[in-house]
């Protein structure tokens, strides 16, 4: 019998204003895997991520999330199912401190001491920075706030967009890293990124879009091994990425 | 270059010497009894303007809403002075601060409740339809305004309707050889009052929290699973409500209503948002007093010049900040 995906996406369209972004849709996440989705800039990445979350309506199509149709609901609703996300700009609210961006991500009863223990383990660049109000952080300790965020509660799923656009490439190994952590932990989690060394490391699926349509899907390390696929699907070489 | 975390601190926190300086600067330009009249005038008034300002600076910081119909809820507040101070009017004059002083907290009290219940309703019929339109807010805000005016008007009459301070509010004190008024202080005294109880409450819990994450990014708040339209009639109610006790006490201190006595307020409210940075209360709190400080300090050395006095302070902040003096969210 076929394992049920945690997240499955059919037949997925999406207009924004007058402009038809996604074409139709078809993506599946396996549970505990993470699942890589590429494409060009402008394929429709960031928009398939936008629409899970409820922050762009689907006009046609079914988001199923763990058996349950998630498709028009609103953002808040969908996030309480036990979705994170970290959109490609961080999300971060500069104005508040490092510990405060992280409390308004945990449940009522405030923070989990084992549970922020490991996640300051994964980044410990953020306990110096404590009491620092996030906008004095640099790029890299942003994006390390806004996976913190996503992580300080146990979440079903990760969707993340583009976590290493703009770090340098020591910070780019840092997530890497954390990454292959999570992993590890059987966390589940939807990553669109642009750096294909990064999703060769860590992705376990891929799902490659085009023009608002997924014109790809099956193991990141077929991918990764097929150079005429990768010039076919992304006009690039992952070879040429490293 | 990026500014060092110090540096950028410092220049964050600069704003906060302003009052100070102000203060300071003046001093040596006239006698220290006018000095200190004037500034505990500048301080009350500004206190005054923080009470009106404090709840639409987070409206527009917040929810992005452009409403025009502030000035009803303190005009609406003003009007439900008359209303206790009249039916309480032997506890008014009676010489004596605690039943002058029960007059001025019942009649606060049924503002507050009353002008947050109609804010209420505002959010509901209103303002709710229009969220994400800012020339359909100003349309239908301004109508709103009119319509309030004219409900005010339909209850307690066109005149202009007077208002005596309490008794023991009347009058001065002689401090340093200058005369205080005594309301001036009582005004000041309130303004801290809430200015502190909004700084707790913005900074040391879970609702300020949201809202202060609100103000820089709605939309981050919803992905972390909160309901921000819950948080924007909160804030609604909460701000209206805040003009309703603005509006009691500036018409105690003008000791005359009328039913433009809100609207007239509100350019100077919109100056003082300006200044401050819209979304900021702590950016609020500090323009109010600039305000107040300078219009009297301007009054008395340059009468002629009183009238421009906040546009040209305005102007001189926003080439020194563009966005105000403590600018939120994004640009």
């Amino acid at each position: 019998m076929t394992e049920t995906p945690l997240l499955r996406l059919a037949g997925v369209h999406t207009h924004i204003g007058r402009y038809h972004i996604l074409h139709g849709v078809d993506l599946a996440v396996r549970r505990g895997r993470l699942t890589m989705l590429l494409g060009r800039n402008g394929a429709g990445k960031t928009t398939t991520l936008r629409t899970i979350m409820g922050l762009w309506r689907p006009s046609a199509g079914e988001i199923v999330f763990d058996g349950a149709p998630i498709g028009g609901m609103e953002t808040p609703d969908i996030a309480r199912l036990g979705i994170a996300y970290v959109p490609e700009s961080m999300g971060i609210f500069a104005q508040l401190t490092v510990r405060e961006n992280l409390l308004l991500a945990t449940g009522p009863a405030g923070f989990d001491k084992a549970r922020l223990d490991e996640v300051l383990a994964l980044f410990p660049a953020l306990k110096q920075k404590w009491a620092d109000s996030a906008g004095a952080l640099s790029g890299g300790q942003k994006q390390m706030l806004a996976i913190s965020r996503a992580i300080i509660e146990n979440r079903r799923l990760l969707v993340v967009d583009e976590p290493t656009k703009g770090l340098a490439p020591a910070v780019i190994q840092h997530l890497i890293d954390a990454f292959l952590r999570l992993k590890s932990t059987e966390t589940t989690i939807l990553l669109v990124e642009q750096n294909f060394h990064m999703a060769r490391s860590v992705g376990d699926d891929v799902a490659v879009m085009d023009d608002g349509r997924i014109v790809h899907t099956g193991s990141m390390a077929a991918l990764a091994g097929d150079e005429a696929l990768q010039q076919h699907l992304l006009g690039l070489s992952l070879a040429s990425h490293q | 270059m990026t500014a060092s975390p110090a540096l950028r601190r410092f220049n964050e926190r600069l704003p906060y010497v302003l009052v100070p300086l102000l203060l300071l600067v003046m001093l040596p330009a006239m006698s220290f009894s006018t000095w200190l009249t004037l500034t505990v005038a500048g301080l009350a008034m500004g206190m005054m303007l923080f009470l009106m300002a404090a709840g639409l600076t987070l409206i527009f910081g917040l929810m992005q809403v452009f409403t025009f119909a502030h000035g009803a809820f303190i005009t609406l507040g003003a009007y439900l002075a008359v209303s206790v101070v009249g039916a309480l009017a032997g506890w008014s004059g009676a010489e004596s601060w605690w039943l002058n002083l029960a007059v001025l907290g019942i009649a606060l009290a049924v503002a507050l409740l009353a002008t947050g219940a109609a804010g209420y309703v505002f959010e509901r019929v209103i303002i709710r339809r229009v969220y994400g339109s800012h020339l359909r807010q100003i349309l239908i805000t301004v109508g709103g305004l009119i319509i309030a005016e004219q409900l005010i008007v339909a209850i307690w009459g066109a005149n202009p309707l007077p208002l005596p301070k309490p008794a023991s509010f009347r009058g001065s004190l002689i401090l340093g050889g200058a005369a205080i008024e005594k309301y001036r202080l009582v005004a000041a005294a309130l303004g801290l009052v809430v200015y502190g109880a909004l700084h707790l409450l913005l900074n040391r819990t879970r609702v300020g929290l949201l809202v202060r994450a609100g103000v820089e990014n709605r939309e981050m708040v919803e992905a972390l699973g909160y309901r921000i339209r819950r948080l924007f009639i909160g804030v609604f109610v909460a701000g209206t409500a805040l003009a309703g006790v603005g509006g009691v006490m500036w018409a105690l201190y003008q000791e005359l209503v009328t039913r433009s006595i809100g609207s007239e307020m509100t350019i100077l409210i919109f100056i003082i948002l300006v200044i401050g940075g819209l979304g900021s209360i702590g950016g609020c709190f500090t323009a109010a007093l600039l305000v107040g400080l300078v219009t009297n300090y301007v009054g008395f050395l340059a009468p002629k010049l009183a009238l421009g006095s906040t546009i040209l302070l305005m102007m001189l902040v926003l080439l020194w900040r563009p966005r105000g003096l403590f600018p939120v969210g994004a640009e």
